[in-house]
């Protein structure tokens, strides 16, 4: 008898868990990877805490991870993939350890970011990415009394200050910068998927007495060591709206640094992947955001599918594909919808600071004929975060794009790259084991 | 000291960690980020000399970038907050 296949998941997420859930039951040996604390990757984030009780999709959350555990399925958190030293094989950094993780098949469940754009004053204390403000009260901010405005673009928006009002927050607006006929467009073709038509009109109804203003955004932040107040606008009116915190984020851009460093091919910006999700690598599939923007039903479904795949159930997978496709034309209706306005590439001035991390200004990347120029002259882009924020904004602005992923993907110690000195990780029950 | 947290989190055990030599609310509930953020403390200071806190709070951007019981480059934000924990800003 053969050993079983050994199937690695990166990526905890609603399509990891349902990845390595379905591989794990199918018989396969999983290990699911993350670098955060715990299972259940941004929209579940600490989903197995008590405060989480009364979240949306909670009950969701609970029979996956219920499952997971049932599986067999080993999920590991807190563990970062740094790099791909030979083939098949993943480096993982842990606690300030290393060790290396050898794949049979390799299902990239890495999800989204937020998109940032610059604008004056963004880089100031207190200002956020949106489902940031959520992520950070959900890991133990007080924000009940703060006064909060919530801004930007994208279905996040509405939930992230639904969240924010449940949990105290005074939401002084929630400002989004599709214009209102791209939302009732958007609407109209939610027919196919009532459910997100109910939740989005649960939402307003959560925050009917905050404003909700579509074709305004915000234009400046003001503050002196941190943000006291946030100008917006809808091109034609201004209002300035005193605040302790702006979460602004411009809908979502899919984490592919791994898909790009393993050398999946990547088409309009999202990773390609075959009707079963295996990508152009053989034995490596993508599920989730990485393949299009499109929220928890489609990376719950395209995780079901990299599972079966993996685990060589291909007429299983196969059934699952109507669901699938529906579900991509709602990631696409979505796109169409929260596209980004023109005005936005005006925000931000000569002194705007666009690359954070080596603090470079709009300025000096103007006088850049290129991206790689910018990152030779400037150092845009060469900080810790290896341009993972001012990347998808300097595309945004000059259509600079980042082709390709170099190791490691994450800042890693010295002895992690050189492969020196192994941690040999016992794969303890604990980390299987988040949940009370 | 954190009784206005209790609602948010029933079941935490609250305990001060030391920033830069001072000792700062926080519970097992926290993130290092969070606890920064709630106390006023910026995480680092950039190139040019700006304070800088939390921006994407997934473990992304490393502006919550400090040091955490002598490992550099920490990303705060993924780090739940131990009792007595040092963390240095910089």
């Amino acid at each position: 008898m053969s050993a079983a296949l050994r199937v690695v998941v990166v990526g905890a997420g609603p399509a990891g868990m349902a990845a390595a859930t379905i591989a794990a039951e199918c018989g396969c040996q999983v290990r699911l990877l993350d670098e955060n604390p715990a299972p259940g990757g941004q929209i579940w984030r600490n989903y197995d805490a008590e405060a989480a009780r009364q979240s949306p999709h909670r009950r969701e959350f609970t029979a996956w991870m219920t499952r997971l555990q049932a599986s067999g399925g080993v999920c590991e958190a807190g563990s970062s993939v740094v790099d791909c030293p030979s083939a098949n094989v993943l480096r993982v950094e842990r606690d300030g350890h290393w060790f290396d993780v050898a794949w049979d098949r390799l299902i990239v469940a890495t999800g989204a970011r937020e998109r940032f754009l610059p604008f004056p004053g963004w880089t100031l204390p207190g200002v956020m990415g949106a489902g940031a403000v959520q992520a950070l009260a959900k890991s133990g901010l007080p924000v009940a009394g703060k006064t909060i405005v919530v801004a930007g673009s994208g279905p996040l928006l509405l939930a992230v200050a639904a969240f924010l009002n449940r949990a105290g927050a005074g939401i002084a607006g929630v400002f989004e910068q599709a214009a209102p006929l791209r939302l009732a467009r958007l609407a109209a073709t939610l027919a196919a998927h009532p459910h997100k038509l109910l939740e989005g009109a649960h939402f307003r109804w959560q925050l009917r007495a905050a404003q909700y203003k579509s074709g305004w955004w915000v234009k400046r932040a003001e503050g002196r060591e941190r943000l006291e107040s946030v100008v917006v606008t809808n091109g034609r009116a201004e209002r300035e709206i005193a605040c302790d915190l702006l979460a602004c984020g411009f809908h979502l851009v899919p984490n592919l640094e791994l898909a790009q460093l393993l050398g999946c091919r990547i088409e309009s910006g999202l990773v390609a992947v075959n009707a079963v999700q295996e990508t152009s690598i053989r034995g490596v599939y993508c599920a989730g955001e990485p393949t299009g923007i499109g929220g928890l039903d489609k990376a719950l479904v395209e995780g079901e599918i990299a599972g079966l795949a993996a685990a060589g159930r291909l007429s299983e997978a196969a059934r699952k594909l109507p669901r699938r496709q529906s579900l991509r034309r709602f990631a696409q209706n979505l796109d169409r919808a929260f596209a980004l306005r023109a005005e936005l590439r005006a925000l931000s001035t000569a002194e705007t600071i666009v690359c954070r991390c080596e603090d470079v200004t709009r300025g000096e990347l103007e006088a850049c004929a290129t991206g790689r120029a910018a990152r030779l002259h400037t150092r845009c882009g060469m900080g810790p975060c290896q341009a993972r924020i001012c990347g998808p904004a300097t595309e945004f602005l000059f259509g600079w794009t980042v082709a390709s992923a170099r190791p490691p993907l994450y800042p890693a110690r010295i002895r992690t790259l050189a492969g020196d000195d192994p941690h040999s990780a016992p794969v303890a029950a604990s980390d299987t084991q988040p949940m009370p | 000291v954190l009784h206005s947290d209790r609602h948010s989190q029933p079941n935490s055990r609250a305990f001060a960690i030391i920033v830069n030599g001072r000792a700062v609310d926080a519970t097992d509930a926290m993130s290092v980020a969070a606890a920064l953020m709630r106390a006023g403390i910026p995480c680092r200071t950039s190139v040019r000399g700006e304070p800088r806190a939390a921006l994407c709070a997934m473990g992304i951007c490393f502006e919550c970038a400090a040091t955490v019981d002598g490992v550099p480059l920490c990303r705060t934000c993924q780090v739940p907050c131990r009792e007595g924990m040092e963390i240095v800003t910089a």
